[in-house]
Order: structure tokens, then C-alpha cells, then sequence
């Protein structure tokens, strides 16, 4: 992490994003926010919140319910000297822009032969949780995490939302931040001034012996409150906070399996053909494989659409007790 | 630019009024040079030179160098899969262009992109398009650029009659006239999107209709004239410049080939194909320029020599290029290397 100094406060996820883009805003004139009601609402979620007052209409956007063109807008402003910023009213609707999103953002530069940059920064509010059901639910950045020329990030704190953020906007390609909602209204100590989180580093939240747990966004709390569980029982898990999905932190990772021997990978999106699969094989592939001492364990999200009724909904994805069972099982033989 | 206007009495067609000598002489090499293009490049995919398919501009020309002749460098088109034109319209280097067919490392993209890619973003071309449709949104924010940044260039994007029905062409326009941003959306009304009519697409008998659900001018022109392309593009990018928002221009015209490589033209007559190619924008050009004293027959003879001999050095110059190294597979996805 890369700090201008300061002081240090509390702010919630949401705030210590819009602090992100003020800060933007204010230092950079190419900077533009765009999206569906981010103007006086403030944003489906209140992220953008009072920015519109403060930066105008012609740089805070409301864009026409057009996620297709509204993307599309953005990375042909972003080819031509812009810095835009996206926001999707839900992850779920990135469905509707996939065209720009990985026929164009993604590819332009490598089809150019490298002539043009598409420096446009994509924020989605993703996961679940809040019962909207299936269609306002998903945790779709796998899909986005397949595709060369995207960069992925999935911050699970206040302090590195800003600092992933201020990061995307210096990267010269297109960079997508999946927020989960259940984390805008989290607080948590947040520098003050510009900092960057670099992307593609993962951070270790918590460290253990025994084994290590690898999550992203929410499901790095549930780790860290599982964890927290397993210590009174004995059992010292390591917490690996992802924070970047594409590029993935290969080495932290490899690094903590040859310490612990074992792995449980947290995930919310649909457990097949997740990223849990993707740190699997990154595993078999290496000589970490050499060090496991039991077999891996994928925690994902259920093959079923997310559930309206909150019972359900809550058993579609991984929650703290079967983080704490998966462990224990992990650990049994060893303990 | 054009340059302005001239005294109201004054009948003769507009280009031949708004434009210099020395640039209607280029805008006719560039008809030629064209023309010369797409045969060169479909003789080289004859001979198994080029990789993949192409789709060829054959019978369009006018609709390419009318649309650019107006424009400066700092003013910006998307491009579709039928983007050769453009791209020379728009002042690319035809070497480099067959380079980039025969996938050598000298070519526009690198040898990454081939037909269906080619950009020259120093001249002001934002790239072909391998979706139908997806330069519209892209050119929409190329104009939000220009108007944030006061650079005063406007943005042309090219698009078919097939991309018309595309969600993104309806997304892109409205965007486009909220914001009142300078595009000229220039519709080439070729008759066909692949093998299905605009008759059997279209729900309007002509695209330029849809810009009334937009608010903004639409006109339909001579797309084999490049005059009234000219004129109609002219008074769209003024238009844009002063302010006051894009405009819909279709141009209907007609591509003496086939879609691509694939087709086998059962959907159209002989017959047809045979009209319109009596109709052919580039005879009709010069004897324009003829009639009005602009050239000679002569003249026009050497332009046609000329344009065969620039194509004929880019050919040179694109064979005798490297192949990129495959160590290089995967250099560009990132602007700099990932960690
Ligand atoms: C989204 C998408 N759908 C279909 C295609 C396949 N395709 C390529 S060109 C084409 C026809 C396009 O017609 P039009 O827009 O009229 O352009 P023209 O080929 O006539 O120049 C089709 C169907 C494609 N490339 N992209
Ligand atoms: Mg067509």
C-alpha cells in the first residue's frame, strides 16, 4: 500500500469509496462518473451519494437505462483521453453489456497491436444476501476473471475499496471492481488523502498453522470469523484475502498452502467451474501439491439461482458454520 | 474542411462549390485507391495470402471519401467489418493495411487484428469492428470525449443497415441526442445485412427514419453520388460542431460482392447486381470533375495509374515484412506487464 500520510478514520465501505472518487474528481479533470441514478439519488446504494453537487451533471452522469450503450460510452470515452468510471446498478446487469465489456474493453488494445489503451474503470455491486432473489444476487466475477485483458478486483475492506480504486484509475486498462452490497455499510479504519492498494497482491488477514482458508469480499469475514471459532477449539486457521482475481496472487497463495499443508477455498459464486477450481488446479500444478496433507475443499456458492426466501437464501452460499465444519473435518486427522 | 460557401447563384453540385481543386483530385486517387484495395486484396486471398475471411467495399467508395473528405485528423470514426474504405478514406497507409492482411508484424495491429481490425488511431480511426454494432456506443464516447475536452473534433461512425436493429444503435443514438453530442451516425444502406433484406429487417422503410425517435435531422442520400454524401455529412458535422447535436445520415448504396468470402449470392439477381453496378460512384465522380474542369481525361487516366502503383508498392512493402514471433502471443493484452 502506497500512502500520502495522514490521519486514519472510520469510514463505512460505501464512504471510503466515494472518497475514492472525490478524490478523483478533484485532482483529475479527465475523471467522469457515470450510471443509472448516480446523480441527485445518490446511487442505488448511496455511493456516489452528494458527489453530484459538488462535481456538476457534465461529470457525474445519469446515464438512460442502457447498460449495453452506457458501457460501450464509457470505453470509447477512455480510448479518447477520459478516465471514466462506470458504475452498474447491480453486477447482475453487466449480462446486458457483456458485448462491450469483453468483445471490446478487453480485447481493443491486443487487437490494435497494442496502438490504444482502454483505461475505464467498471464498478458492480455483486452477491448476495439481500433478498433480491436471482436476478439482483449474483457473484458473477469469475466470468469476467476468464476473460485476458480485464483486471479484477473484489476489495473486502473500507480501506481497500478506496485504495483498489484510486489504484483502477491509474491502471491504463480496463479494470472491474466487484463491491458486495453487504460490505457498503461495513466501517473500518481508512487513511486519509490518495493511496493506491496494488492489484494483484493479495493480503494474508489473519495467520495460522494449521491451515489456510482463501476467500474474497464477504466471505473473508465469515473466514475470519470461522477462524476465530477454530482458535478456541485449537485449530489455527490462515485467512488469505484474494483482493484480486485477475491478476490472482499466485505466490501468496502457493506460499501458504506449503506452510499449512491444507486448503479450503470461500467462494460466493457457483461452486463449479469457480475460482475455487482455479486455485485447485494452481495448486495441483505446482509443488505446492507436494505439501498437502489432506485433500483440498471448495466452498461455493449452490447450483441453484439465489433464493428469495431468507432460509434459503442463506444456505446458497457458504456461511461461517460451514467454514468452521469444513475445517474441523480438514483438521481432524491431524489434531 | 469545406471551404465556404459560395455565392447563392451558384448551380453546380456542392462538392465541386465547397471544395478545392487539389482536394477533389484526392478525394478521387482515394475512390481509385479503394477500388485498387479490395481487388488486390481479394486476388491476394485467391492466392491464399490472406488468413481468415474478408468483406469487401466493391461499389461503396463514394459513401468512404465523402463522408471523411470534410474531415480533420482530430476528428475521429468508428469503422465496421466492411472498414476498408474508411480506413483509407480516413488517410491510412495502404502498406500497412496489406501488412496487417498477410499478419505480419509492419501491419496497423501488429498482425493481431487482420481485416476485421484495422485502426490507425493517429489518424483519427478508432478501429474496425468484428460486432455489428459495436462502434456505435464506442463513438457516442469518442464525442463525450470531444465535448468534455473542447477539442471540437466530431466523431463519424459507420455502421450498416444489419446494425440498425442492433440494441446498441437504439442505446447509442438516444445517448447521443441527450447529451448533444457531436456524431454524425452514417448509415451505409447496402440493401443486405449477409443475405436478409432490409425489407425482411427493417420495420421502416428507411433508417434515416428512426432518428425522428431520437429527435435528431435524418436524410436519406445518394450513397453512389459523393457530393450529396458530402453535402449531407458536411451539414451534419457543422451541425455537431455548433452544438447542437448528432445527426443520421444513411447512404443507400449497394456492394458489388458478395457478404464475405462465404457467399453465394442466392438471395439477389443477377440482374440487380448488374444495375447497380451500371451505377458505379467512381466513373460518375470523374466525369463530374470532367464536366467542371477540375481534370482531364488525361488527368484521370493518371490517377487511376497512380493509385495502381501505390497499391502495387504496398504490396511490396506488406510481403516483405516480418511475422511476428510467437514469443510475443501474448504481448498487448496489458499495457504493462501483470505482476
Ligand atoms: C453481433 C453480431 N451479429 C452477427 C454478426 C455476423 N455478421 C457479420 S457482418 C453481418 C451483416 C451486417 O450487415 P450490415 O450491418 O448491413 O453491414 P454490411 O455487411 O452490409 O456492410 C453479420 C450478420 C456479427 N459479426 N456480429
Ligand atoms: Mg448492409
Amino acid at each position: 500500500m502506497t500512502t500520502a500520510g495522514g490521519g486514519v478514520r472510520e469510514l463505512s465501505y460505501a464512504e471510503a469509496l466515494r472518497e475514492a472518487m472525490d478524490i478523483a474528481l478533484a485532482s483529475d479533470p479527465r475523471v467522469i462518473l457515470m450510471g443509472e441514478d448516480i446523480g441527485v439519488y445518490g446511487g442505488a446504494f448511496q455511493v456516489t451519494g452528494d458527489l453530484v453537487h459538488r462535481y456538476g451533471e457534465d461529470r457525474v452522469i445519469d446515464t438512460p437505462i442502457s447498460e449495453l450503450g452506457g458501457a460501450g460510452v464509457a470505453i470509447g470515452a477512455a480510448m479518447t483521453g477520459l478516465r471514466p468510471i462506470y458504475e452498474f446498478q447491480f453486477s447482475d446487469f453487466a449480462t446486458l453489456a457483456m458485448e462491450q465489456i469483453v468483445n471490446q474493453a478487453a480485447k481493443i488494445r491486443y487487437m490494435l497491436g497494442g496502438a490504444v489503451s482502454v483505461p475505464v474503470v467498471m464498478r458492480f455491486p455483486a452477491g448476495s444476501g439481500t433478498g433480491a432473489a436471482a436476478q439482483h444476487s449474483q457473484s458473477l466475477e469469475a466470468w469476467f476473471g476468464h476473460v485476458p485483458g480485464l483486471k479484477v478486483v473484489q476489495p473486502s475492506t473500507p480501506a481497500d475499496a478506496k485504495g483498489l480504486l484510486l489504484a483502477a484509475l491509474e491502471d491504463p486498462d480496463p479494470v472491474l471492481i466487484f463491491e458486495h452490497k453487504l460490505l457498503y455499510k461495513m466501517k473500518g479504519p481508512v487513511p486519509e488523502g490518495h493511496y493506491t492498494v496494488p492489484i494483484g497482491k493479495a493480503a494474508i488477514r489473519r495467520p495460522g498453522r494449521d491451515l489456510c482458508i482463501v476467500a474474497g469480499a464477504i466471505m473473508v469475514h465469515r473466514a475470519l470469523e470461522a477462524a476465530e471459532a477454530l482458535s478456541a477449539e485449537g485449530i489455527e486457521a490462515e485467512v488469505i484475502d484474494l483482493r484480486s482475481i485477475r491478476p490472482i496472487d499466485r505466490d501468496t497463495i502457493l506460499d501458504a498452502v506449503r506452510r499449512t499443508g491444507r486448503l479450503i477455498c470461500v467462494y460466493e459464486g457457483v461452486k463449479t467451474l469457480g475460482i475455487g477450481a482455479e486455485i485447485s488446479a494452481m495448486v495441483a500444478e505446482s509443488d505446492a501439491f507436494d505439501f498437502l496433507d489432506a485433500p483440498i475443499i471448495r466452498l461455493g456458492g449452490a447450483e441453484a439461482p439465489i433464493p428469495y426466501n431468507p432460509e434459503l437464501e442463506k444456505a446458497a452460499v457458504p456461511q461461517v458454520p460451514d467454514i468452521v465444519a469444513a475445517a474441523r473435518a480438514l483438521a481432524g486427522g491431524r489434531l | 474542411m469545406p471551404e465556404p460557401a459560395a455565392a447563392a447563384e451558384d448551380n453546380r453540385p456542392y462538392i465541386i462549390r465547397a471544395y478545392g481543386p487539389d482536394a477533389l483530385r484526392g478525394a478521387l486517387l482515394r475512390m481509385f485507391l479503394i477500388r485498387n484495395f479490395e481487388e488486390a486484396a481479394e486476388a491476394s486471398y485467391m492466392r491464399g495470402l490472406v488468413h481468415g475471411t474478408m468483406h469487401l467495399s466493391i461499389g461503396q467508395e463514394a459513401v468512404a471519401v465523402g463522408a471523411c473528405l470534410g474531415l480533420t485528423e482530430s476528428d475521429k470514426i468508428t469503422s465496421t467489418h466492411r472498414g476498408h474504405g474508411h480506413c483509407i478514406a480516413k488517410g491510412a497507409d495502404v502498406g500497412r493495411m496489406f501488412a496487417e492482411f498477410f499478419g505480419k508484424e509492419t501491419g496497423y495491429c501488429r498482425g493481431r487484428g487482420g481485416s476485421m481490425h484495422i485502426a490507425d488511431p493517429a489518424k483519427g480511426n478508432l478501429g474496425a469492428n468484428g460486432i455489428v454494432g459495436g462502434g456505435l456506443p464506442i463513438a457516442v464516447g469518442s464525442a463525450l470525449s470531444a465535448k468534455r475536452l473542447g477539442t471540437g473534433a466530431v466523431t463519424v461512425c459507420f455502421f450498416g443497415d444489419g446494425a440498425n436493429n442492433e440494441g446498441a444503435f437504439h442505446e447509442a443514438l438516444n445517448m447521443a441526442a441527450i447529451w448533444k453530442l457531436p456524431v454524425v451516425f452514417l448509415c451505409e444502406n447496402n440493401r443486405y445485412g449477409m443475405s436478409t433484406s432490409t425489407e425482411r429487417s427493417t420495420a421502416v422503410p428507411r433508417v434515416a427514419l428512426r432518428a425522428a425517435a431520437y429527435a435528431m435531422p435524418g436524410v436519406t442520400v445518394d450513397g453512389n453520388d459523393i457530393s450529396a454524401v458530402a453535402e449531407a455529412v458536411d451539414a451534419a458535422t457543422a451541425r455537431g460542431r455548433a452544438g447542437e447535436g448528432p445527426s443520421l445520415v444513411e447512404c443507400l448504396t449497394y456492394r458489388w460482392r458478395g457478404h464475405s468470402k462465404s457467399d453465394r449470392n442466392r438471395y439477389r439477381s443477377r440482374e440487380e447486381i448488374e444495375a447497380w453496378m451500371a451505377r458505379d460512384p467512381i466513373p460518375r465522380f470523374a466525369a463530374l470533375l470532367v464536366a467542371h474542369g477540375i481534370m482531364s481525361e488525361d488527368e484521370v487516366r493518371a490517377a487511376e495509374a497512380e493509385a495502381e502503383r501505390v497499391i502495387e508498392a504496398g504490396l511490396e512493402f506488406a510481403r516483405a515484412g516480418p511475422d511476428p514471433s510467437v514469443a510475443d502471443l501474448t504481448r498487448d493484452v496489458y499495457t504493462t506487464e501483470a505482476p
